[in-house]
């Protein structure tokens, strides 16, 4: 049952990678687009696309910690006792995001969409930066399990410093391939273009950290690093394969690009995962030890079941309605 | 140690006392979060009733009403979002021995609570971005999920409130959650009148909100129709709830009397044990003294008891240790008192109107009955944080009654007075951006409702209310409205210009 609630917990952290990644990419690439006569397109696009879903993609982090404090509460605790810092400016972060988009939307006069967009774009990258050293102070078993840890050392690694960039380039990939999509549908044919140019070049950065990274675990996490050649090595190969034929297939069509990127994204997370089984902390705290009692857990099931009779089918909804311009 | 670091952790990490800090964030994230909630559970009920009203008798008005309420529910949710999304990191950053020790069974209802979320994120976003693109019946009903879903989302995460003041279902060996028993930690005996209580509160303070921003238009000028809906919709709620609420209160009272007695000696400001308690109104407790207070003889055990022989035990009778200080208490009481006071003003004024209402047989214009109901907002808002106040504040010293202390449940790590400094500057700016933002709607539309009736519409379209007034039918489901969404980047048309793209 612990097992369970763990692959619960785990295919949250995944949902909220892809697509919460993806609201944090669309961002990153509004505050890289240039001034405000250039970047008025991209931005345009990235507002209308991101507005009707990313509340809806911001709930798998709700999901995910209600899942984690629920069903492992005392590894909850530990992680927030030592991790602080980086989740402390992760959720400031948040609060950035989530206000400024909202507030930029209805605002006209450009100084005052400058201040609401920077803020929203700033914190797009700054969260997901935040939210990548936490990944990897946690793969790299940096919390003890009794909690308060070192509150520095623990995230001011070479795996947190991994975590935190492939976190930013990751949501970046995602993005890009998202509005190549999204630019395509409207028949914006420079747009896509634009996010086209722009998926490559990040996929062929984010190759390149990950190849770097490979060293980085190796002397930093090493178990991580045999894990993840040893159980992980299929996801692993998926995820370089997906996000190498993303990389060489340029005129591919959009939706294909899509599953390639999200299955590249999903495939590196759901790999950590396999990497850390059977520990939900280093090598410290199994899963089965840090679990809440059976009913907990048994009602977790309930919740997740319900989640997935209700809540899947809801965001089909949502993402068919948007596929189809019902939603501007 | 050689430590690059060294200077750092000094200020960062590890600090004397993190009570004080950790209680007045969570007391000012939560008291911030509260007034965002009532929009995100009530005000889209009224944003429905208004759509339905519109669909059914093909009122333009009403349609234009339910557009723009859906518009200022959008940024109000966003807020509501992000600031509980704080709230739930705050739990773990600020009370892990709250969550590590019984996470476990209180952890529950927020699960629950985060389906619900689920569910109204969506919906709403549904809702918000399909006007027009949507058949609207069918729009109206993608409607209605985010209504149940935020009763649902309030029931969750009250009855965890409700575990932390009558906490149950759990079995504890060596301070350690062995068994839980899941639906006795959700419907305690404290879930069903909180969870009502603050529904009540939801819609009254909804309510009254959005009648006091028409009443205070009308008392501007601006007596059309359209004001005139705006207002009797959000009052007539306001108005159903307010007397429920007050039942419920009183219950609430009672309950707590019995199973809380320490708290109710604090409402009460009661230090010594009796009969024939006198219900003392307002005042301040002195050394063991409650002084300034009126009197009303045996008030408090009528209340409690419905005779005057009801026995209330007071303060002195609980150790020190076990009861809120007597500042604490002073707060609770007083809270206590205007969230009363409050709760009856309220109901005047919703007899009030419902009086002049079927004395003219039309919506009541009276000026003063305007002014009473355009501050009715704010009071109400005043009434929900007092009435949080009263519970929270009248808990302590515990976070969890009789389990677990508020100082054991509280970080010991890091300096929370930095987290909470980077937070208040934040939400000043977040508060302040949504009140800018929701001007800013409120004057765009405005200044197309001018131009409108001379046939002179913005850039946006042929647009405004009085073109659209009286015409029925399919063109005029709000659809007169140029949607805001399609608001532009760049460059900027002049401000008044908002409709056209740049
Ligand atoms: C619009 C808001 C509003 C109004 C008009 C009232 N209340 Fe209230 N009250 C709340 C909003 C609220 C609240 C903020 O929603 C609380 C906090 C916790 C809860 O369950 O509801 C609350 C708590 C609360 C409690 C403490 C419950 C506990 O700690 O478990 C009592 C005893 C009352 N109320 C009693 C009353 C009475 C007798 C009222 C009669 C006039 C009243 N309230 C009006
Ligand atoms: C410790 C207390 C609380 C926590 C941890 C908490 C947590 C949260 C979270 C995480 C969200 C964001 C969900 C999203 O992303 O859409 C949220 C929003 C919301 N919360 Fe709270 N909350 C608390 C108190 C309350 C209370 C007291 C109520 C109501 C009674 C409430 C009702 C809501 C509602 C209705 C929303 C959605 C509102 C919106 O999106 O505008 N919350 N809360
Ligand atoms: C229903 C959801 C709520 C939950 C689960 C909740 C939970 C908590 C927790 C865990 C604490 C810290 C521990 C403690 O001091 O006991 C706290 C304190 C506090 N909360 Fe709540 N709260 C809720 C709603 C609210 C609301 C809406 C307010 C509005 C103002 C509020 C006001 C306070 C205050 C003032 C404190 C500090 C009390 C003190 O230490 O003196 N709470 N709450």
């Amino acid at each position: 049952m612990s097992t369970f609630a763990a692959v619960v917990l785990f295919a949250g952290v995944v949902a909220y990678a892809v697509l919460g990644g993806a609201d944090y990419g669309a961002g990153f690439w509004d505050l890289t687009a240039g001034g405000a006569g250039r970047g008025a397109r991209p931005r345009h696009l990235i507002d209308q696309t991101l507005a009707p879903v990313w509340e809806a993609n911001h709930v798998w982090l709700i999901f995910c910690l209600v899942t984690l404090w629920t069903a492992f509460p005392a590894a909850f605790a530990a992680i927030t006792t030592t991790l602080y810092l980086p989740l402390g400016l992760a959720v400031l972060g948040i609060v950035l995001r989530g206000t400024g988009f909202a507030f930029r939307k209805v605002v006209v006069r450009t100084e005052q969409q400058r201040v609401a967009g920077a803020a929203f774009a700033a914190a797009s990258v700054i969260t997901p930066l935040f939210l990548g050293a936490v990944a990897g102070a946690l793969a790299s078993g940096r919390v003890p399990a009794a909690g308060y840890g070192d509150p520095l050392h623990s995230w001011l690694t070479a795996t947190s410093a991994l975590g935190a960039v492939l976190a930013v380039l990751t949501c970046a990939f995602l993005a890009a391939v998202f509005l190549v999509a999204e630019a395509r549908r409207r028949g914006e044919g420079e747009l896509e273009a634009w996010f086209r140019r722009r998926a490559r070049v990040v996929a062929a950065v984010t190759g390149a950290a990950a190849l770097a990274g490979i060293a980085i675990l190796r002397a930093d996490a090493p178990r991580l690093f045999h894990q993840l050649l040893g159980p992980g090595l299929p996801l692993v190969l998926v995820s370089a394969g997906c996000g190498l034929a993303a990389l060489l297939l340029p005129a591919a069509p959009p939706r294909l690009l899509q599953l390639l990127a999200v299955l590249a994204v999903a495939a590196v997370v759901l790999g950590w995962g396999v990497a850390q089984y059977p520990y939900l902390l280093g090598t410290h705290l199994p899963i089965g030890a840090a679990a809440a009692p059976g009913a907990t857990l048994w009602a977790l099931a309930v919740v997740a079941s319900a989640a997935a009779l209700l809540v899947l089918p809801a965001f089909a909804l949502l993402f068919s309605l948007q596929q189809r311009g019902r939603l501007p | 140690m050689g430590d690059p670091w060294l200077g750092a952790p000094a200020v960062l990490a590890g600090g004397p006392s993190q009570l004080l800090p950790a209680r007045e964030q969570m007391a000012f994230t939560l008291g911030f979060h509260i007034i965002l909630v009532p929009f995100g559970v009530a005000f889209t009920f009224l944003m429905l009733l208004a759509n339905y009203r519109g669909l059914r008798r093909g009122d333009a008005d009403c349609l234009l009403l339910a557009r723009r309420w859906s518009h200022v529910s959008a940024v109000l949710f966003a807020v509501g979002a992000v600031s509980g999304t704080v709230l739930s990191f705050e739990l773990g950053l600020l009370w892990p021995g709250l969550m590590g020790r019984y996470g476990a069974a209180y952890g529950i209802p927020f699960a629950v609570e985060g389906l619900f979320f689920f569910l109204e994120a969506i919906f709403a976003a549904i809702y918000i971005y399909g006007w027009d693109r949507l058949p609207p019946w069918a729009h109206f009903w993608t409607g209605v999920p985010v209504v149940l879903s935020g009763i649902g989302g309030t029931l969750s995460v009250v009855a965890a409130n409700a575990w932390m003041n009558r906490p149950g279902g759990i079995t504890l060996r060596g301070g350690q959650v062995v068994a839980v028993r899941p639906l006795e930690v959700f419907f305690t005996g404290a879930f069903w009148y909180e969870a009502l209580h603050m529904l009540l509160a939801a819609y009254i303070v909804a309510g009254f909100g959005v009648a006091g921003v028409y009443a205070a238009g009308q008392l501007r000028g601006r007596r059309d129709r359209y004001h005139r809906l705006g207002l009797a919709i959000s009052f007539s709620v306001a108005a159903v709830a307010s007397p429920a609420q007050i039942l419920v209160g009183d219950v609430a009272a009672r309950e707590v009397f019995r199973h809380e007695p320490v708290k109710f000696a604090a409402i009460e400001a009661l230090t010594r044990t009796g009969t024939q308690v006198p219900e003392r109104l307002g005042g301040v407790l002195v050394d063991g003294q409650l002084r300034y207070s009126l009197d009303v003889p045996s008030g408090a055990s009528l209340l409690a008891g419905y005779r005057p022989s009801t026995r209330i035990r007071g303060l002195a009778d609980f150790p020190a240790d076990a009861r809120p200080a007597d500042h604490l208490v002073t707060v609770v009481h007083l809270a206590f008192d205007l969230m009363v006071g409050i709760g009856f003003a309220l109901l005047a004024l919703s007899a009030w109107f419902a009086w002049s209402w079927w004395r003219g047989r039309r919506i009541p214009e009276g000026r003063w009955l305007l002014r009473a109901t355009a501050v009715s907002g704010a009071l109400a808002v005043v009434a929900l944080e007092a009435g949080w106040v009263v519970t929270e504040v009248g808990r302590q010293p515990w976070t969890v009654v009789g389990l677990l202390r508020t100082s054991d449940a509280v970080a010991t790590s890091g300096n929370l007075w930095l987290f909470f400094a980077a937070t208040l500057a934040i939400y000043a700016a977040v508060g302040a951006g949504t009140v800018l933002v929701l001007r800013l709607l409120s004057h765009r539309w405005r200044s197309r409702q001018v131009a409108a009736p001379g046939g002179a519409a913005g850039p946006g379209g042929p647009a405004g209310l009085g073109g659209a007034a009286g015409r029925g039918g399919p063109a005029g489901l709000g659809g007169t409205e140029p949607a805001d969404s399609e608001v532009p980047y760049g460059p900027p048309a002049d401000p008044g210009a908002a409709g056209g793209r740049a």
